[in-house]
């Protein structure tokens, strides 16, 4: 015990010098995890690509009409969605599949920078898909964005990705990564629909008009477009607090399907 | 190599902790230790009991077929995994205690691995995740990854991608490595440069655990070979130690006798085909050799050799000792 107490005593320094290594490690690895995922073609021209294409398409279409600022704040939402689904759902689960994640683990890497480096990817990600979209609506739209509107619609972008992310991460560990894809883009294709990522709720079959306000997408949706006025302002508070609900959910469904994954590894 | 002073300060520091407790014991110098450690899943117990010691400055092989249980020790051991029951203890820890992971390097089977970052990338990430990194220039060339950090890892051969990962292995300048078949895969010169580098770790004090499935590998790198089945210790000894288990030498010869003959001669105890000639294996060969020469003066290609490890191994494991074609081991 003594001898164990004389090695805490030596290694204390050491510990206080490298009280901000956890920060630098999680940096570190959000740069690698961002430069990986901008490099990897499938996910990054998919990812920012898709909203793009589809803005050229339906928004232009609608240029100066309040549908093309519609979908500058539906198309961004399904950009957070799937960066964080694909991002996270699809790579984690590879990874851990792999053998690459239990290499991760058997370094010392913080457990919660390897996590955290994959939440601000997605927010980078979400950012990004953000920036573009503005300026696309601004420009070919036709519709008026103030600064204010724009970083607010960032802004949610980001605080967006942490509920989807936490969603991605029970993906990972729920879907066999070789049916991954096709797993994913069933969820998150029928939720962008139903939450009005693509079209104004009203315009969707009753039916799907009383079920979207049980999905956690559609709370995203509503808020974004509150930025642009285009929902009420009124019901923020609740559809944030959807939001942090749901990230509760999520993160506890993931940590029990962790633990049940370790149980058999 | 320059040591900065908190390494220099943490290397006694670590001997300390155990040095006063036992002296000049054996316990004083073992980095790793398994005791009676069990692992089950679901209804399969994976170990049963396990005891294993590994100590400072010294190369152990762990060797079983599949499912004997080496991989679940290596996980075991970087506290990747928990015991059922039983203890581990890694460098005087808890393995599964982060702080126990800064000493330590592992180089595990990993199918793949981020593709599109580049090899500089990798060992710039892993080199951050230590208090105490190699340099990266050192991890390059002890790897052998000359020439091959600015490829993206999705770019290198097979070979290439092993040596990657022994790299990543080094980049925390541990003290204990675990290498989990560390040579599947690689040329013969990628291999040899593979072994010069495991010994070299051994002649700085460094403790390796490899697992492999080259027995020639074991008996070239290994002070001690630990051979494990159905979770339980079998045998563990110096390669000589182990190769003597077995008891029967091996004949190698090409011969008209018949092979019922053959194999009815005293002391014989397994026979085989190998191409043109004949395998016997005989506890007295001498006897066997007389026989041989006496009676077939055609017999040619005479060879008498102490059964390979591999022998011993198949001998010790049951997976059939002699029943498997030669030459895998020359």
């Amino acid at each position: 015990m003594s001898a164990n107490t004389l090695a805490n005593t030596l290694a204390a320094p050491a510990a206080a010098a490298d009280a901000l290594r956890p920060l630098r490690i999680l940096l570190k690895e959000t740069q690698y995890e961002l430069a990986g995922r901008m490099r990897t073609r499938a996910y990054s021209l998919s990812v920012i690509g898709l909203p793009v294409m589809f803005y050229l398409l339906f928004g232009v279409a609608n240029r100066g009409k309040p549908g093309a600022l519609y979908l500058v704040a539906g198309y961004a939402c399904w950009g957070v969605v799937s960066a964080c689904l694909f991002g996270i759902g699809l790579t984690l689960a590879l990874e851990r599949a792999q053998g690459w994640l239990d290499l991760k683990r058997a370094s010392p890497m913080p457990r919660l920078a390897y996590l955290g480096a994959k939440v601000a990817s997605c927010a980078a990600f979400g950012l990004i898909i953000t920036v573009v979209l503005v300026l696309l609506g601004s420009s070919l739209g036709g519709v008026a964005i103030t600064a204010r509107q724009a970083a607010e619609l960032a802004g949610i972008a980001i605080a967006g990705s942490i509920p989807f992310a936490a969603m991605g991460f029970f993906v990972a560990y729920l879907v066999p990564p070789s049916s991954g894809p096709g797993i994913i883009n069933l969820i998150y294709l029928p939720l962008s629909f139903a939450s009005g990522f693509w079209m104004p709720v009203s315009m969707l079959p009753h039916w799907l008009q009383m079920v979207a306000p049980a999905l956690p997408t559609y709370h995203l949706a509503q808020i974004a477009l509150a930025a642009f006025g285009m929902a009420p302002a009124a019901g923020m508070a609740l559809h944030w607090a959807v939001l942090a609900g749901f990230t509760v959910l999520m993160l506890a469904a993931a940590w029990i399907t962790f633990l049940r994954s370790e149980a058999n590894s | 190599m320059s040591m900065t002073l908190p390494t220099a300060l943490a290397a006694p520091a670590g001997v300390l902790s155990q040095g006063p407790a036992a002296p000049g014991t054996v316990e004083a110098s073992c980095v790793a230790t398994l005791e009676s450690a069990v692992k089950r899943y679901g209804k399969t117990e994976a170990l049963r009991g396990l005891d294993l010691t590994l100590r400072r400055g010294e190369v152990v092989a762990l060797l079983g077929s599949n499912g004997a249980g080496k991989t679940t020790t290596v996980r075991l051991l970087l506290g990747l995994i928990s015991p059922d029951s039983g203890r581990v203890r890694v460098l005087g820890r808890d393995p599964r205690a982060a702080a126990a992971r800064t000493s330590i390097g592992a180089m595990l089977q990993v199918a793949r691995v981020p593709e599109t970052l580049l090899v500089r990338e990798h060992i710039a990430l892993f080199r951050s995740y230590y208090p105490h990194p190699l340099a990266a220039a050192e991890v390059v060339a002890r790897a052998g990854l000359e020439g091959l950090e600015s490829r993206r890892f999705g770019e290198l051969s097979g070979g290439q991608r092993q040596r990657v990962l022994f790299g990543l292995a080094l980049c925390g300048d541990p003290d204990l490595v675990f290498l989990d078949e560390p040579t599947v895969g690689l040329d013969l010169q990628s291999r040899r440069r593979l072994w010069e580098e495991v010994r070299a770790l051994a002649a700085r004090g460094k403790s390796v655990l490899l697992t492999t499935h080259y027995l020639e590998e074991a008996d070239a790198l290994a002070n001690r070979v630990v051979v494990i089945d159905k979770g339980r210790l079998l045998r563990e000894g110096t390669p000589a130690e182990i190769r003597h288990g077995v008891s029967a030498r091996r004949i190698r010869c090409v011969t008209r006798l018949d092979p019922h003959y053959l194999s009815a001669l005293p002391s014989v105890t397994s026979l085989q085909r190998d191409r043109e000639a004949v395998i016997i294996y005989a506890e007295r060969p001498e006897e066997v050799v007389r026989r041989l020469l006496l009676e077939d003066d055609s017999l040619h290609g005479l060879e008498v050799s102490a059964a390979p490890l591999e022998d011993a191994f198949l001998a010790l494991t049951g997976g059939g000792a002699h029943q498997t074609p030669t030459g895998v081991i020359p």
